[in-house]
């Protein structure tokens, strides 16, 4: 377990890659055709006389981190746990590095799973925990030994080797479950909402741990969220679901930047969101929905070609910057403006730099999606 | 200053009240618990003693040579030790598939079933004990080992069925999954984390159901007398031909392999990390 290993950075960089950088999905075809990662295909599964899965298609590269993001009872878990091999799909293909793996049980797997609740084997210590799957390997005792305390050290947690798991703080439970996976040195890492059940602060910090060791290992990974913020500061490349469905995957910047759907701007940040049509800079009666991001909207004190007269109704501040609610005549805009706050009742002007359009949850203004996010 | 005077205050304990009725609940279980095994102790070696002495007039260890030279109690023990392991065994055998397919399994008649165990429970035991022991008679069951090990083990179904569910039913089974995942199969999921989480509670049950067949006298008499005799018949025959001291005796003799067993299964039961591993979600 090197630091750093000697992975390409094309993949590493794409968190950080500007929205106009474009999705790597061209990239992503490339690699999908030599099999590597993760492929699934036409997965489908009915409970309780509900679809759930409904014909999912997901391509998941060698070394990448995607992120399933979506609202509570969407699926996720479900997808999850079909790929992990705890649920049978009822139709459809799971590859792993190409190899089909939806006949197998979980036990014959590539894959290792961070379980929500961790999970940890409270009759165990910590270092048997991490052995156990390399007992059942058969290993030899010093190499799991060896091993163990590689993995362990990794996470951080060699002085906790021989505690209890109810002896120790939820984030070190926590990376236990994840030093139990990595141990098994899968082909792919699952990881369910594995942060949910931290605290704020902890989860900022243990999300960064997580995703420096999955670049260090290189590990092609899949992590189940709700949480879009998460999503989006770990992942290279989020598939939004709703309803049994992924709406679109694609890169958190480009998700931002270009939804494809109502549900998809809506879920993945910020947005002004109103019934009508879009116009030279105005919100006009129309049956379509527009959704404005707070960073396009801004306020100036002088008037800007293409902008209104705005009152300042409300400022909220959200830390290095502020949230302003700015009264026009065709709409109420909600605006993120760093600098110097404006003071409630000013009276300036706001212009709508760039507004997306939606027609039956479909976004059909021009500035759309170039490559159109294909898994 | 305040800041460390208060929570001391709060440590210094409850009021005299409360002080008081735990005193007093102290003293009750002390009298009821510890009272008939001083009586007992006192009487095992007593050479006589009678109403309004406070103790024995003179001490003899008489009795316990009565007891121990009694050749049919050597018996009785050997019986004993014999028939609660293997009640226990095969109790264990055939319930605890049972218990845990109860845990683990939706299946028909589940709950009917269930409850069945307990009504098996409800009928007055003598009452049961004479049909089993008609139909023993026609199955040439009668003074065989095996009908006193179906009567000890039919007075263990219960415990060993529903107390070994409820173990099962509480191991949570993100991990089982766990250890499916990291590449366990089926039997090696219950080898090594199902059954030692529930271990606490299986003890538990063969505690009870070790307990329960080392002091069955009814049926056992029914059944096995007078060919097995284990030490609670015996102790019939002996109180009935003896005096009291020899009853004591026979109590305490009785008492020792209930307290050995309760002392060692305590550490497992009460305390330790299992108990305190189902705290975690
Ligand atoms: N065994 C089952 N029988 C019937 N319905 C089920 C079953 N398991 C899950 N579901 C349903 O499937 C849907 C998806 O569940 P799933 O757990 O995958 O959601 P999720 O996206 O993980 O949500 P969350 O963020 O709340 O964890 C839910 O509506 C749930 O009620
Ligand atoms: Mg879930």
């Amino acid at each position: 377990m090197t630091l750093f290993s000697t992975r390409d950075e094309t993949e590493v960089s794409t968190t950080t890659e500007p929205a106009l950088g474009g999705a790597p999905a061209g990239d992503g075809g490339n690699r999908a055709a030599s099999g590597e990662g993760l492929t699934v295909r036409g997965l489908h599964k009915v409970l309780g006389g509900r679809t759930i899965i409904d014909n999912l298609d997901l391509q998941v590269n060698e070394g990448e981190l995607v992120s399933l993001l979506g609202p509570s009872g969407c699926g996720k878990t479900t997808t999850l746990r079909m790929i992990a091999g705890f649920l049978d799909p009822d139709g459809g293909s799971i590859q792993v590095n190409g190899r089909e793996v939806s006949h197998l049980g979980a036990e014959k797997r590539p894959s290792a799973m961070v379980f929500q609740n961790y999970a940890l084997w409270p009759h165990m210590t910590v270092f048997k925990n991490v052995a156990f799957p390399l007992k059942l390997r058969k290993r030899p005792k010093k190499e799991i030994e060896e091993r163990v305390d590689a993995v362990l050290e990794l996470v951080n947690l060699l002085h906790h080797k021989q505690s209890r798991p109810a002896r120790i703080s939820g984030g070190e439970q926590q990376r236990v479950a994840l030093a139990r996976a990595l141990v098994q040195e899968p082909q792919l890492l699952l990881l369910d909402e594995p942060l949910s059940n931290l605290d704020a602060k902890l989860r900022v910090k243990v999300r960064e741990d997580i995703r420096g060791i999955q670049q260090r290992l290189g590990i092609t990974t899949v992590i189940v969220t709700h949480d879009q913020e998460e999503a989006m500061s770990i992942s290279d490349r989020i598939a939004v679901m709703n309803a049994g469905k992924i709406e679109q995957f694609s890169t958190p910047a480009d998700l931002y930047a270009r939804p494809r759907t109502e549900f998809v701007a809506t879920f993945v940040g910020s947005l002004n969101r109103f019934e009508g049509s879009y116009r030279d800079g105005r919100i006009s009666d129309g049956s379509d929905v527009v959704g404005v991001r707070p960073e396009d909207v801004k306020f100036s004190r002088e008037p800007v070609p293409g902008s209104l007269p705005a009152v300042v109704e409300r400022v909220v501040p959200r830390g290095h910057f502020q949230e302003l609610f700015l009264r026009r005549e065709d709409a109420l805009l909600r605006s993120f403006a760093s600098g110097e706050s404006p003071a409630v009742g000013e009276a300036g002007h706001a212009l709508i730099t760039r507004a997306m359009t939606f027609r039956g949850d479909q976004r059909v203004d021009a500035d759309q999606p170039v490559n159109g996010g294909q898994a | 200053m305040t800041a460390t005077v208060t929570p001391r205050r709060r440590k210094s304990g409850p009021g005299p009240a409360v002080m008081l009725l735990v005193g007093l609940f102290v003293l009750l279980m002390t009298i009821f618990i510890i009272g008939p095994l001083v009586w007992l102790g006192l009487h095992a070696f007593s050479e006589s003693w009678s109403y309004p002495n406070l103790l024995p007039s003179s001490w003899t260890m008489r009795w316990w040579q009565v007891v121990l030279s009694d050749k049919s109690l050597g018996v009785a023990v050997q019986n004993s030790l014999f028939f609660a392991p293997m009640t226990v065994l095969l109790s264990s055998i055939i319930c605890l598939p049972a218990a845990y397919a109860f845990a683990r399994h939706e299946f028909w008649g589940r709950r009917t079933f269930l409850i069945g165990l307990f009504a098996t429970n409800a009928f007055p035991k003598m009452g049961l004990f004479v049909t089993i022991a008609s139909l023993f008679y026609a199955l040439n069951l009668m003074n065989t080992i095996t009908g006193v090990l179906i009567i000890h083990i039919l007075g263990t179904v219960v415990f060993m069925t529903w107390i070994p569910a409820a173990a099962f039913a509480a191991v949570p089974r993100s991990l089982e999954e766990a250890a499916r995942d990291a590449g366990a199969s089926k039997l090696r999921v219950l080898t090594s984390v199902t059954l030692p989480m529930a271990f606490p509670g299986i003890l538990v049950a063969m505690v009870m159901s070790f307990l329960a067949s080392f002091d069955e006298a009814q049926g056992t008499y029914l059944v096995g007398a007078p060919v097995f005799m284990t030490m609670p018949t015996q102790m019939y025959s002996l109180v009935l031909n003896y005096p009291n001291q020899v009853a004591a005796v026979f109590s305490i003799l009785l008492a020792i392999p209930s307290v050995a067993l309760m002392t060692a299964a305590h550490k497992h039961i009460a305390g330790g990390h299992l108990a305190e591993g189902f705290q975690i979600k």
